[in-house]
């Protein structure tokens, strides 16, 4: 292993060396392909959806079809899009920002992301083997014991197994930040999306179990012959409900969370001033996070869960507003009297802020328990919830990308198209969900495949479709700058945007151990402090040394693998006992390989000093 | 290499587990690990609670347990958490054979307390009909101490590959967290049968 790997490679090389890699650098690209490609498919399904409400009684695609449609649209864009995306980020950055050379657990890292990958893919294998779920993307018990064939069960183990690997990513995170800081960055001194990273890991660490064991106990029910659900036999339906959404509510926080992280960082570089209120943003972030996990009953108002613990549920999460209320002041209260830069993040940022307060406002309605009666189950929560995760989640992510792409490839997306994206995309979301507040109020019930006309529905959901086509157009339009910018883009210089945190302080994209020297941090915005006093880099806090660096293995792969070919074997043994050949030959694969894993020593190899100073010029 | 001598220094560190950044990582690691564990234990002691009432007509749970079997059980594995304990303390006087030692007598009596359980379950099945299928209670039941069942499994087979692996070769800073992290591992196995020995069986004779 050294340094001249940076020649010109074949495909086959660059092909094994992304099967093998453990470099947070490169799993953030992995991450964010992978995510981007689902997010995609989720994006097609979507626009499926709203081709099919265009107009009354509609019957482009069939009511089994749209069933599948909007489950597989929901588990998509949350679990295979969404949150790659968001881990892409925080794997490209977050080191970076605490001054560290690489995560805790690289070999976990790769493991996460190619268990995320597998589970996806086993998910949308169901379209092609007898139908995708159909059960919402919530899956409540009885429907989906009641749903025939096997969409519900790639559902179960779909999300099994890139749920196992988001919670190792999430407690990689956790590790890396309280052991791998660098000289001087405390705690209070990380950047705001680094912080987010760490309490959405604790978040990630705390809910997923929940949702593992809600997958285990549907996954007994429907392949074993257990009773969990089965009402006959004494089972409880509700249990689901609580499992679930013990994992769902902080789930949306999950998502939200590394958000409100990187506008605070994108928001304080342009607008040249320190983020105001640094410490409110940090306790807000817990307090959110905190709060987040008590109030998962919100989603089961109409269940009969009785008064008293829907009151406690309703005052716990009107709660939550204020801390998110302290976060959009501080934002606004930093951009005043900035200096502030207009471009295509900026956009981005500044479209989220009006866009996120909308959709919180209508989640506090929706926490009082009595008017949720009204909007259960109507086209009033989809306009919610898509509020918040597309105007607060995706936002973030598009703002992110711009904000990072120089750091993460080296070169500058372009802004003339990273506008036009922006404001396509902005008024064709106001369009298409807006007026699904309305939509829902008269009574339209989320989940119908079809609607009656002449019932004051048919303008709404007219307008609401060509919203989503003008979405589309926006989102193909960021696609061609992608390809434009990786073919003709302009390269980027180490600190584009006249940055205050440690990743502009290296080359853009990094050498792959980050940083040759580790940098003494001073204070909050590192690199910024330098700048105003003159020196205008970062000062080393070590000489130069050997660099420890870990192995690339194909282990993760071949682990992850093992669990995609089990997880047919688990499928299809329900219709002949001859799968079981496949379950515990996959089960074999991986077990195997982490037993490999854990009797091969692998003590990593050094970078020299002499190679490092070779490098340097 | 050079790296292989900075893992076998002449004299152990005190805490040889949390000796490099590798070690830190993986005791930390797993500390978070088992806060993970926790709430998926929680869940499952959740859905039990909700159903253990419901024996659709089945044996309840006054009618299956028999405390003198759990009590053995909770013995044998009550034990092997003190026998890690002197593994580890071993461990850190660098005391590598004594160390397998009581590794050795921690796996014998996890071996023991699985051929309990395994037993309990027989007994259950054949004497009184009662499965995983056979109520709501039956699942909840299974699964809870089946998971807990396939943790002490998993514990198993991480000790005794560990144990094998490094026989030869003693200890060093690269093994001892590993040795360390499991008996963490096997320390929280422990807590959790103590929650089960109370909530399931001693809540189901008298609760």
């Amino acid at each position: 292993m050294s340094i001249a790997a940076t020649q010109k490679r074949g495909f086959g090389a660059v092909l094994w060396d992304y099967l093998t890699t453990v470099d947070h650098k490169k799993i953030a690209h992995l991450y964010l392909f992978g995510g981007g490609f689902f997010f995609l498919l989720g994006g097609l399904e979507a626009m499926i959806i709203r081709i099919q409400l265009i107009k009354p009684e509609n019957d482009f695609i069939s009511a089994g079809l749209y069933n599948e449609m909007i489950t597989m649209h929901g588990t998509t864009m949350i679990f295979l899009a969404a949150m790659p995306l968001l881990l892409g980020l925080m794997n490209a950055v977050m080191p970076l920002q605490i001054g560290a050379r690489d995560v805790a657990f690289p070999f976990l890292n790769a493991l996460g992301f190619w268990l995320f990958l597998f589970g996806g893919v086993i998910l949308n294998c169901s379209w092609f083997l007898g139908g995708a779920p159909d059960a919402g993307w919530t899956s409540y018990a009885p429907l989906s014991l009641q749903s025939p064939g096997h969409g519900v069960d790639f559902y179960v183990l779909g999300l099994q197994i890139s749920g196992a690997g988001t919670l190792i990513g999430g407690i990689n995170f956790l590790v890396t930040i309280v052991t791998m800081r660098g000289p001087g960055m405390t705690y209070m001194r990380m950047p705001l999306f680094s912080w987010t990273t760490f309490v959405t890991s604790t978040l990630i660490l705390f809910a997923f179990p929940a949702l593992t064991v809600g997958l285990f106990l549907l996954m007994f029910d429907r392949m074993f012959g257990s009773a969990f659900f089965d009402v006959a036999l004494g089972g409880n339906t509700v249990i689901w409900q609580h499992l679930f959404w013990i994992f769902g509510h902080p789930e949306v926080y999950i998502l939200i969370l590394p958000a409100f992280g990187l506008f605070s960082d994108i928001i304080s570089t342009f607008s040249k001033k320190r983020l105001f209120g640094y410490t409110a943003m940090v306790f807000a972030t817990i307090l959110i996070a905190f709060l987040g996990f008590m109030v998962w009953a919100h989603h089961m108002f109409t269940v009969g869960l009785g008064p008293v613990a829907n009151s406690i549920f309703a005052i716990a999460t009107m709660a939550i507003a204020v801390p998110t209320g302290i976060k959009i002041f501080n934002w606004l209260a930093t951009m005043w009297g900035g200096s502030i830069t207009i471009n295509s993040a900026m956009l981005w940022t500044l479209g989220f802020v009006p866009t996120f307060t909308i959709g919180g406002m209508t989640g506090v309605m929706l926490a009082s328990a009595v008017a949720d009666y009204q909007y259960h189950d109507t086209y009033f929560v989809v306009a919610h919830f898509h509020y918040v995760i597309v105007g607060g989640t995706l936002f973030g992510i598009l703002a992110g990308l711009h904000y990072w792409w120089p750091k993460m490839f080296g070169r500058i997306l372009h802004e003339g198209m990273g506008k036009m994206a922006f404001w396509i995309f902005l008024v064709g979301f106001h369009l298409t969900f807006f007026i699904q507040h309305f939509l829902g109020l008269m009574g339209m019930p989320r989940r119908y495949w079809v609607f009656l006309e002449n019932q004051g529905l048919d303008t709404g959901n007219l307008i609401s479709t060509i919203g989503a086509f003008l979405m589309a157009i926006a989102v193909i339009i960021f696609f061609i700058n992608i390809v434009y910018t990786a073919t003709k883009g302009e390269k980027a210089p180490a600190d584009p945007w006249d940055g205050r945190t440690l990743e502009w302080s290296i080359p853009s994209p990094p050498p792959y151990y980050n940083f040759k020297q580790l940098p003494l941090v001073r204070g909050l915005d590192p690199l910024w402090i330098e700048k105003t006093e003159g020196k205008g880099k970062m000062t080393p806090a070590e000489p130069v040394g050997d660099i420890h660096m870990p192995n690339g293995s194909i282990i993760p792969f071949v682990m992850s693998l093992g669990f995609f070919i089990a997880g047919f074997g688990f499928i299809y043994q329900t219709d002949h006992r001859g799968w079981l050949v496949v379950l515990f030959g996959g089960m074999a694969i991986s077990l195997g390989s982490m037993l490999v894993r854990s009797l091969k020593d692998d003590h990593g190899y050094h970078i020299t000093k002499e190679e490092l100073e070779r490098e340097a010029d | 290499m050079s790296h292989d001598h900075s893992l076998n220094p002449a004299t152990m560190p005190e805490e040889p587990e949390k000796a490099t950044l590798e070690g830190k990582n993986k005791f930390l690691g797993l500390w978070f690990f088992l806060g993970g564990e926790t709430v998926l234990f929680a869940s499952l002691f959740g859905t039990y609670l909700a159903l253990k009432n419901s024996t659709a007509g089945g044996p309840s749970t006054t009618d299956l347990f028999g405390l003198e079997l759990v009590f053995l059980m909770t013995m044998l594995l009550l034990t092997s958490s003190l026998t890690s304990v002197y593994a580890m303390y071993h461990m850190k006087n660098n005391d590598f054979k004594k160390m397998q030692l009581w590794l050795g007598i921690t796996a014998l009596l996890g071996i023991g307390f699985l051929a309990c359980e395994i037993y309990e379950f027989a007994h259950y099945i054949n004497d009184y009909g009662f499965t995983f299928r056979s109520s709501a209670f039956g699942s909840a039941f299974y699964t809870l101490v089946g998971f807990h069942g396939g943790h002490v499994v998993f514990g198993l087979s991480w000790l005794i590959a560990l144990m094998v692996r490094n026989a030869k070769r003693g200890l060093n800073l690269y093994n001892a967290p590993k040795y360390y992290t499991f008996s963490l591992y096997w320390h929280f196995i422990d807590v959790v049968w103590v929650f089960i020995f109370t909530v399931v069986y001693l809540m189901g004779k008298v609760g």
